[in-house]
């Protein structure tokens, strides 16, 4: 009986050894912002090289934090509205995506390739949590793991408001793109 | 000892990823918040002034900003000059952000046919994590009346044109809404009008904020003269007005007893009393244009 509880023991202890080869991350991935309105005189983008995300590749785990001043703009103006203004970024410091790989198992972390994948969880934005899902793609290659999407981010679903004054300026969805080259964790 | 090995099988099953992580600070692991980072603290105002006078705010680097300032005649005078409106007084002006804590500036008043220049900077910022908590800038600004000669005949000096002003200006952005800034002041003119007039006024500058909306904000200006004041001569200048922000613009609208549009004209020469009611319309405008693109920032990728 003694072997059996060795046994147990051993499975008890063998996920808390596995998940530091499991988890992977980045400190400087990218997140790209347009909410430029169709007619607009001016490009209304902001270009983020600092986000963090991590993934776990057994339990198709994904979470993004991007912290708002950490966006670029090209007009410095515009970056102070977006921060004072839009996002209120001393109130709300950061966004956050936490969620799941829903078709995880069909990536296969061992083989180079690209896969499509469904992603599914909750984000944040300037205080507001609303359940989201989209599409994007796993690349497996080179020793890391790449994490796009692309997805549309209807402003006043988290509360930000445009005003009407600059109502032809700023389009009332925002179009989001998420690029991450992640490496492995080791703790 | 079957109830041991159900027991083990009930932690294993607890202890298998599919289940621990779902709700797992993945983030935590590596975006560790220990030390909050040092990040200056930026729109203690929405304007580098508070209404006439600077404030502790500066322009972003690469950034110009062009103000129109206006300031009208007396309110009571009533409706023959429409509440002072007929009257205007202006000053047209280029500011220029350097850096992030240098910025200059030049300017024209039709006030005595002033120019004016500045420069502006601040050894000390405000900032967060362990940073100041305050803010210190330096302001040198150097003022030329360029009126004709009352009288050409007699020997007139260049010198007797300049004005000079130098500030400290000690801010502190409070909360969000709230900002307070002190700012002791001393003006030097080289060719007072009066004989009974000093050349050096020193005064203490009170300026501050408080935000009412994202883009409105009540600000008030006032400099305390502490000699210089000669009775019915000039007076102590105060000013009570709203910041609006729209865009690219800014107008700072307010009543106030002051016209000059440089410290040393509204210093040293503000005539109208708040206890008789000669008070001003006026406004600032200002438009902030980028004159040169922010290296490294938002390239596409």
């Amino acid at each position: 009986m003694r072997i059996f509880h060795i046994f147990f023991g051993i499975l008890l202890l063998l996920p808390i050894f596995g998940h530091t080869q499991d988890r992977w991350f980045t400190k400087s991935g990218r997140i790209r912002f347009d909410a430029t309105a169709a007619n607009s005189p001016k490009e209304i983008v902001g270009n983020h090289s600092s986000v963090v995300c991590v993934v776990d590749k057994k339990t198709g785990a994904l979470q993004f934090s991007a912290l708002i001043k950490g966006f670029q703009f090209k007009v410095a103006l515009m970056e102070e509205h977006f921060n004072e203004n839009y996002m209120e970024s001393d109130k709300f410091p950061k966004a956050e995506f936490r969620g799941t790989i829903l078709d995880n198992t069909t990536v296969n972390y061992g083989k180079d390739g690209t896969y499509p994948v469904r992603v599914k969880g909750s984000m944040t934005i300037h205080g507001v949590t609303k359940e989201v899902a989209s599409e994007g793609q796993l690349v497996v290659g080179g020793g890391r793991l790449i994490a796009r999407s692309s997805f549309p981010v209807v402003l006043a679903d988290y509360a930000i408001g445009v005003p009407r004054l600059v109502a032809d300026k700023i389009s009332t969805t925002s179009k989001v793109s998420v690029d991450c080259s992640l490496e492995p964790l080791k703790q | 000892m079957h109830i041991v090995h159900v027991i083990l099988l009930g932690l294993l099953a607890i202890a298998t990823p599919t289940f621990s992580q779902q709700t797992e600070d993945l983030l935590s692991l590596v975006d560790k918040d220990g030390q909050p980072k040092k990040e200056f603290v930026k729109s203690a105002f929405k304007s580098s002034r508070v209404i006439n006078g600077h404030s502790m705010e500066f322009l972003s680097p690469g950034l110009m900003d062009f103000r129109i300032l206006h300031r009208f005649g007396l309110i009571n005078q009533g409706y023959s000059n429409f509440f002072g409106l007929d009257v205007a007084s202006m000053r047209m002006g280029f500011d220029f952000g350097i850096t992030r804590n240098l910025m200059l500036g030049v300017g024209r008043s039709t006030f005595r046919k002033e120019l004016d220049g500045f420069v502006k900077y601040a050894p000390i910022q405000q900032s967060t994590g362990g940073g100041s908590p305050v803010t210190v800038a330096l302001v040198a600004g150097m003022t030329i009346n360029t009126v004709p000669r009352a009288n050409p005949t007699l020997k007139n000096n260049f010198s007797s044109r300049l004005g000079y002003y130098y500030q400290a200006i000690v801010g502190r952005k409070f909360s969000e809404a709230f900002t307070l800034q002190l700012a002791p002041t001393l003006v030097h003119t080289n060719l007072v009008p009066l004989a009974a007039q000093s050349n050096d006024v020193v005064a203490l500058g009170v300026g501050g904020r408080f935000k009412v909306s994202k883009r409105i904000a009540l600000t008030w200006d006032y400099h305390h003269l502490f000699n210089g004041i000669l009775e019915g001569q000039n007076t102590h200048p105060l000013s009570l007005g709203m910041d609006v922000e729209t865009g690219g613009h800014v107008f700072q609208l307010h009543i106030s007893n002051a016209v000059g549009m440089n410290e040393r004209a509204f210093v040293t020469e503000t005539t109208g009393k708040w206890t008789n009611a000669d008070l001003r319309f006026g406004f600032n405008l200002s438009r902030v244009f980028q004159l040169f693109k922010r290296t490294g920032k938002a390239e596409a990728w």
